[in-house]
């Protein structure tokens, strides 16, 4: 697994807007948007690679942030000039209001890049690159109040492993998202995602990553992984409660939640 | 042999081991062959063609075009080759131009202006290395396989055969000769768009003397994949643009 993502790195969004034709984009931002993160939320993004994730995580903390000061702005309105500068010493407009990101990947190459792009967007505060392993994560019981894995969790071998992991690190309270390709069980629109995934795609790879065979692995490892009601169970298994799913264009992709109590 | 498919769908597998050899129920028939069904082929060649094209530093995309169209040149080539002595011997042998295979000491005491001298500093000139040739991927036929390979391979020794550089220039040149020659649509389209990034004054040189040369060459000239090369180092440039009928170069 990890050469492939070696290959595949600095190509990985280039080849995803190609082969989605842009809508992973918005599973993404559907995905933050459920998560529905107030700030001072501390997310730890596994698999989280190139960055997708993270940055819309702060983007939308931000923008709650901005809501929140310009409603205590309004609320201040009363208060004299003296007093609102005064304000400002206390306040240090922290536009992040403490939020935080840990992006966890196994693979140097892509946090190598999501680092550069961080950089190129300008993203700079609230943000951490840790390399580590979805199946034995570098930190300590307790310490996230979100975890996410996007498009990683069927790249990982012990997938039980993973979801123990994630448990682990998330705080009472937490929450587990997974956004991940799925099982359609609409017949025609299986048939047809088949074709395209399995005609299209090596293809795509071969043309705009000169990668037949890792996109050929990536079509194959979709099909081999649970469908939602299996990952469902598993993900209860590992002791999260409250557990759903949300299918996205009828279950080509599902987004699965759970809560540890 | 010929790859036969089991059946002309892709089939979804769940739960399968992943071996792509079996990916259709169709098999690698050499080292590095990917079995593609016929909707992947028109994919692969538009998708080539349109890459090669936007970012002329994928020669990978230049040969996965080749592949992909050369089902009707390839046969040709290959028949023409089992039709000749020495075409025939070079399928049997099945020699390779490789570095490790080349003795290159030995080809850089030869005497200047035979084959095996020339084409060394052809190579040095350029700075090149016949290493850099893209193995076959999606040749459905292992022979024919072999054919492109061989093509490939012998791609520098067009260059010194007709005394031309590896700029854009040159390359346009000894696609036109090798269009005539193998009939492989990718020579041809490389031979139609390649002069699109030349400049005007090159453009001139190109429509006026060397094309007209190319074309008469490679029309005059027996098939260039029947020279077994290999053979040939000590024989001297000019005798075997003789033999073979190219004219001299302008």
């Amino acid at each position: 697994v990890y050469q492939v993502f070696e290959n595949v790195a600095k190509k990985y969004d280039v080849m995803n807007d190609s082969m989605t034709l842009g809508i992973h984009r918005v599973w993404k931002d559907i995905l933050v948007h459920k998560m529905n993160p107030c700030p001072g939320t501390l997310l730890l993004d596994v698999a989280g690679g190139t960055g997708d994730i993270a940055f819309r995580f702060i983007n939308y903390v931000r923008s709650v942030r901005e809501r929140q000061l310009q409603r205590k702005l309004k609320d201040h309105q009363n208060l004299s000039w003296q007093e609102i500068f005064e304000s400002y010493q206390k306040d240090k407009f922290n536009s992040l209001g403490d939020s935080q990101v840990v992006v966890c990947d196994i693979n140097r190459e892509m946090l190598k890049v999501g680092k550069q792009k961080a950089q190129h967007l300008g993203y700079s505060e609230g943000l951490s690159w840790v390399l580590g392993n979805a199946e034995e994560l570098p930190f300590d019981d307790d310490k996230f109040d979100v975890y996410t894995i996007a498009f990683g969790i069927r790249n990982v071998t012990r997938i039980d492993l993973a979801l123990q992991e994630a448990y682990r690190v998330l705080k009472p309270g937490g929450r587990f998202l997974c956004l991940e390709f799925s099982h359609v069980s609409n017949p025609l629109l299986s048939r047809l995602y088949d074709l395209y995934s399995f005609q299209v795609i090596p293809v795509l790879g071969e043309v705009i990553a000169g990668d037949w065979r890792s996109y050929q692995y990536l079509v194959e490892s979709i099909r081999q992984f649970p469908p939602q009601e299996e990952l469902k169970a598993m993900i209860e298994d590992a002791g999260f409660f409250k557990v759903d799913y949300e299918n996205l264009n009828s279950g080509i992709v599902a987004i699965h939640s759970g809560f540890k109590l | 042999g010929r790859a036969r498919p089991s059946h002309s769908e892709p089939r979804g597998r769940d739960g399968g081991g992943g071996e792509e050899e079996e990916m259709e129920g169709w098999q690698q028939l050499y080292p590095g062959h990917i079995p593609t069904s016929p909707l992947q082929k028109a994919l692969l060649a538009a998708g080539s063609a349109v890459m090669a094209l936007y970012d002329p530093y994928r020669h990978d995309m230049v040969a996965v075009l080749g592949e992909t169209t050369g089902c009707l040149a390839l046969p040709n080539l290959r028949d023409k080759m089992k039709n000749h002595p020495e075409g025939y011997r070079i399928l049997q042998e099945r020699p390779r131009i490789r570095l490790s295979t080349l003795d290159m000491a030995r080809l850089q005491g030869l005497p200047d202006g035979s084959l095996g001298r020339e084409y060394v500093r052809f190579l040095e000139d350029n700075k090149v290395s016949p290493d850099t040739r893209m193995p076959p991927k999606f040749v459905d036929d292992e022979e024919l396989a072999y054919v492109i390979q061989r093509y490939r391979e012998v791609h520098d020794l067009m260059h010194t055969l007709l005394g031309m550089p590896t700029n854009m220039l040159g390359e346009v040149v000894v696609k036109w000769f090798e269009a005539i020659q193998t009939g492989l649509p990718m020579c041809v389209l490389g031979a139609a768009f390649g002069p699109a990034r030349l400049s005007t004054r090159k453009l001139q040189v190109l429509a006026t003397e060397l094309v007209p040369w190319a074309i008469r060459s490679g029309l005059n000239a027996s098939c260039v994949l029947n020279v077994y090369y290999e053979q040939r180092w000590e024989q001297p440039v000019e005798s075997l643009r003789e033999e073979l009928g190219i004219f001299p170069p302008p």
